[in-house]
């Protein structure tokens, strides 16, 4: 067991290139995965992975963002930064997914959408609003589970669903803690302090009531598979009707403000 | 020419000092255009729509001035007026800057909803403030937009969103980013009510809002010339390491690329929102 390790370190684990990316899951855990390609509009993102598998059993549809572990790699994938392409893909096998009745799984693990000409000119924002709408609405059960880095609304594209998870060394924000100091601290070698504020961490956003579950990294994949197939199993409980409703109130309640006359420091 | 204004939109030290200015418009006389230079009467440009007259260009204009200029006079009335941010994550000096931005703006909050008439049609509406935070979407924002769009789910009224918006509010973390969920959640059950959204795209609209609720409208405008983007142009040239193309990300570049509807000058929008609202009226959606 590792001594406490505070934010930063945290921010330095999730992103480490040797740990599990979404396909060393897939092998892991999943049995007969078939790889599915294509967006059917404009191309095969490698960035965003995805296909049906089983897991004890049970056929899912498991989507994923993939990050290299060596530079070759990270070409191919694009350092897991999807592009509009990605999305749509991820959106297209999710619909399947529907159609068949098949629970869906997704992995989360990105630096972000890919900031880029073509990703602009082809509608990212468009693609990630898409996925966001269609998601609250699939009438399968959804579980996302962020493995590494889930940044910004790049990670969230993939991740409306009803249970989310996060490994104990896994981090979630809005964008990376350099960017964040150098937006509000006016300086990115801040990053160490706003990886603190920020709450990214898994222990953070569960105080914060916005993951459902930390998973232990003890024994990785044994610890990931069980945490599915037990959430698989209540949720399979659920009529479609109280699933969708639930889903919709997990968002609803996050971030509600507070009605007064003025405001206090 | 077009690459240094876009660089402009996108640093929040020079829209800072763009807001000073806009705010000393106001109480000096003559401004000049940030686009054609030209020196301006004041009183011109604001009988012009706060456009300029001489170019064209659409100036930022404020929640307040935009429902006086979209909603029939003394038809609106506002929702949540009071909803105040918790400081979710309690961000050292947070609500200090909320203090000082509400007293310096005396606007509340980044967006204003409401209920109100378009040349007697109802409508729900939700006009962004480009003035308060640059627009950005953190728990005030989203709450206020979803509860906006339950009102207009229950009462069967169409709804229009003018967007402005550097993205998530990232003094609130977590909280922010999970606001683009929740809009766009409530976006699907009004979708499925079968009522009609408008989203209205104004400059600049950008991140966790272009990535939710403006992307998602039945219908979707956007005034000249308006930067309407995921990633900032800063952003992306950092990443690309080359300089954008002239155009890029403006509504002229996305209408070229399938993603708006149409292009609406300011001074037409109100008649331009009536001829779509007078469109869906009758036929299956009558009753
Ligand atoms: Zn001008």
């Amino acid at each position: 067991m590792k001594t406490k390790m505070n934010s930063w370190d945290k921010v330095l684990e999730a992103r480490k290139p040797l740990r599990p990316k979404t396909l060393d899951y897939i092998e892991n855990i999943f049995d007969d995965f078939t790889e599915l390609h294509g967006d059917r509009l404009y191309g095969d993102d490698k960035s965003i992975i995805g296909g049906i598998a089983t897991i004890d059993g049970i056929p899912v549809t498991v989507i994923g963002e993939q990050k290299g572990k060596t530079t070759n790699e990270n070409m191919l994938r694009n350092f897991g930064m999807p592009n509009p392409e990605g999305y749509r893909k991820a959106l297209r096998l999710m619909k399947q997914a529907e159609k068949f009745n098949r629970p869906i799984i997704t992995f989360i693990d990105t630096p972000g959408a890919y900031p880029g000409i073509g990703a602009e000119e082809r509608g990212q924002g468009e693609a990630i609003a898409r996925n966001l709408l269609e998601m609250s609405k699939l009438r399968v059960p959804i579980i996302c589970i962020v493995i590494g880095e889930g940044s910004s609304g790049g990670a969230l594209a993939i991740g409306v669903g009803d249970k989310i998870l996060m490994l104990e060394n896994s981090i979630y924000s809005i964008l990376s803690p350099e960017g964040f100091a150098s937006i509000l601290y006016k300086d990115s070698n801040l990053y160490k302090e706003a990886a603190d504020k920020m709450k990214i961490t898994a222990k953070d956003l569960k105080e914060l009531g916005i993951i459902d579950e930390i998973i232990l990294e003890n024994d990785i994949f044994n610890n990931v598979k069980k945490s599915i197939l037990k959430n698989l199993k209540q949720l399979n409980k659920l009529s479609v009707d109280i699933l969708l409703e639930n889903r919709y109130n997990k968002f609803r309640k996050i971030g509600k403000g507070v009605e007064k006359d003025d405001i206090t420091e | 020419m077009i690459i240094d204004k876009i660089r402009k939109v996108n640093s929040e030290e020079t829209t800072r000092v763009a807001n000073t200015k806009a705010s000393d418009m106001m109480v000096g006389k003559w401004i000049k255009c940030d686009n054609c230079k030209e020196i301006l009467y004041k009183d011109d440009v604001k009988e012009n729509y706060s456009v300029c007259p001489n170019c064209g260009k659409h100036f930022r204009l404020s929640s307040r001035r935009r429902i006086k200029q979209i909603i029939d006079d003394g038809t609106f009335i506002e929702l949540m007026e009071n909803l105040h941010t918790t400081n979710p994550i309690n961000f050292d000096g947070y609500m200090q800057k909320i203090k000082s931005t509400s007293e310096k703006t005396k606007i509340k909050e980044g967006v204003k909803t409401g209920l109100g008439k378009i040349n007697g049609i109802d409508v729900a509406i939700a006009v962004m403030d480009g003035n308060f935070f640059m627009g950005s979407m953190g728990e005030v924002v989203g709450e206020k937009i979803t509860n906006l769009i339950e009102v207009a789910i229950e009462k069967k009224l169409p709804l229009i969103i003018f967007c402005i918006s550097g993205g998530a509010r990232m003094q609130e973390g977590m909280v922010s980013l999970m606001q683009m969920a929740k809009t766009s959640a409530a976006i699907a059950k009004f979708d499925e009510a079968g009522l009609l959204y408008i989203s209205v795209l104004t400059d600049p609209t950008t991140g966790g809002v272009t990535a939710s609720f403006a992307s998602l409208g039945d219908i979707i405008l956007a005034e000249p010339g308006a930067l309407i983007g995921f990633a900032g142009p800063r952003v992306i040239e950092q990443t690309i390491k080359q300089k954008l193309p002239e155009g890029f990300q403006r509504s002229e570049f996305l209408l070229e690329h399938g993603f708006i509807d149409r292009i609406v000058e300011r001074k037409n929008m109100k008649e331009e929102l009536y001829n779509i609202l007078k469109l869906h009226v009758g036929g299956k959606n009558e009753n």
